[in-house]
């Protein structure tokens, strides 16, 4: 698997993507193919604050529940709302039309505590273990 | 993956053929093959097999036989014949369950039972404890000897047909037959499953096992077979509403109240285990009832949510199992609720992590097969 240059990861399987003054949040390729058919996707609500590190949605397959934790702090501007009538998007596209949500960043120096696409890919390559 | 983890006889298999392994109750088995979507519709639509060679079997022979099936389990054995199949609960006294299982009767008189991978040792201890009050009698466990692989959906007689001269249109649902050589194989086949599917469960030596799957995979002639794992054999059973021990059924909860009273023969003529409890619920009223349930607003209600009144205020039980129902494309749950809350048509909520999200009480079973036509 291979995995985009122009975004950052978490170690739990998160990524996100800076265009512009928003920052497109969403789980990898890795996170959609571990979990299998997803068939449900809890976005957070627009204007919701979340922090760095906190569960900003959920995402349920068919047999598994999983969390998702925000990289980022900053505020929701946007949620996908094809998210809601076709989750199998975050399996089939979860990089590109399978993102989650959209927030304003409070601080770009997070940015920098994230993996890059070769570092990620090696944690994938691992088996993704993580505290 | 754990070393400790049990394998069945079919773990290079479940390799060979790109299984994704789990920790299944112990048990190192494949979730799913290709995804539990895709092998769902291929057993809906189409054909899937299973490695079940997880689930245990117990061989009960002898004089006393029966006597003893008819003391143990709830249904009335005796109205079996060789070749018939039957399904039983097996209770404690106070009426909660200890396993549910297919009874086969066979040829010689004795039964096999085929019982849950959870429950092997349980169920050989309490059957082989209730042995001892019976002259003639044994009880065997042969889990480790045999070998189970499950071929269900509309295919899957078509299929398995090419690998037997026995006719296979001759054996009826709920009905087996002894010694048929599936591909040269010894096997026990039964018109039986739990899918709500047509389909077999095929029996063998262990050492058979990966020979039979392979066999089976490769009689497929575009007739759209898929391997398939545990996932789908959970949604599959559960869009039939078929009970799961550990979830719908335990030593909590008896076989009345989760809508299996047909398999308790109050009238067979001889006392069994739980008779007293399961009489004296059946006229106080029972101690809480399985229901289904379908999502009404956003969510999928999980093993173990609680369930509310429509109001958020009033506990009412909890779910046993739920999920995502790949061919009713709806989000449906099985839960118990007391009596007075499990009309049709009753409005409850679910708290889903924290949020109580509205449901209705539907119909069980949530999904039954069109009948075949003539």
């Amino acid at each position: 698997m291979t995995y985009p240059a122009d975004r950052k990861y978490t170690k739990t399987h998160e990524y996100v993507k800076v265009e512009g003054d928003v920052a497109y949040l969403g789980i990898t390729t890795f996170a959609q193919d571990q979990l299998g058919d997803i068939v449900f996707v809890e976005a957070p609500e627009v204007g919701r604050e979340i922090k760095a590190g906190e569960v900003f949605a959920t995402v349920e397959s068919v047999k598994a529940v999983s969390d998702c934790y925000s990289p980022v702090s900053g505020k929701v501007v946007k949620v996908n709302d094809q998210t809601a009538d076709t989750p199998e998007i975050l399996n089939e596209d979860p990089h590109g039309e399978g993102w989650i949500c959209a927030v304003e960043i409070s601080s770009t120096s997070e940015l920098d505590e994230l993996m890059d696409s070769a570092d990620y890919e090696k944690h994938a390559a691992e088996g993704g273990g993580h505290d | 993956m754990a070393n400790e983890l049990k394998k069945t006889p079919l773990y290079e298999t479940h390799l060979k053929y790109g299984g994704r392994i789990i920790d299944f109750a112990g048990w190192a088995l494949p979730v799913h093959f290709s995804s539990i979507k895709e092998e769902h519709h291929a057993c809906r639509k189409a054909a899937a097999l299973w490695d079940v060679s997880d689930m245990g079997e117990l061989l009960v022979e002898g004089p006393q036989a029966l006597d003893l099936l008819q003391m143990v389990l709830t249904n009335d054995i005796s109205k079996g014949y060789p070749g018939k199949v039957v399904y039983s609960p097996m209770c404690y006294p106070n009426g909660g369950v200890v396993d549910d299982m297919m009874v086969v009767c066979l040829k010689n008189g004795g039964y096999l039972l085929c019982i849950n991978a959870g429950n092997i040792d349980k169920d050989d201890e309490w059957i082989t404890g209730a042995a001892k009050y019976f002259q003639d009698v044994t009880v065997k466990n042969l889990s480790k000897e045999t070998a189970q692989v499950a071929i269900q959906g509309p295919n899957s007689a078509r299929i398995l047909q090419r690998l037997t001269e026995y006719p296979l249109s001759e054996i009826k649902y709920y009905h087996g037959v002894e010694d048929v050589y599936v591909d040269g194989m010894k096997t026990l086949v039964t018109r039986t499953g739990y899918t709500g599917e047509d389909g077999f469960e095929v029996y063998c030596d262990a050492k058979d096992g990966p020979a039979l799957f392979d066999a089976i995979m490769e009689a497929d002639d575009g007739d759209g077979l898929v391997p398939a794992g545990l996932g789908c054999r959970d949604t599959l059973r559960f869009e039939a509403s078929m009970p799961l021990y550990g979830q719908e059924l335990d030593e909590n909860h008896g076989p009345l109240g989760a809508g299996l009273g047909k398999f308790v023969a109050f009238g067979k003529g001889t006392h069994f285990v739980g008779n007293r409890a399961l009489m004296e619920e059946r006229e106080t009223g029972l101690r809480a009832k399985l229901i289904g349930l379908e999502m009404l607003e956003r969510g999928i209600a999980r093993t173990g949510h609680k369930v509310f009144d429509e109001s958020g205020a009033k506990e009412l039980g909890y779910i046993t199992t739920g999920s995502y129902t790949p061919t009713l494309e709806k989000n449906l749950a099985m839960a118990y609720v007391p009596v007075d809350y499990s009309q049709r048509g009753t409005k409850v909520t679910v708290d889903i992590r924290g949020k109580k999200v509205l449901a209705e009480i539907v119909k069980m079973p949530f999904y039954r097969r069109e009948a075949k036509k003539k």
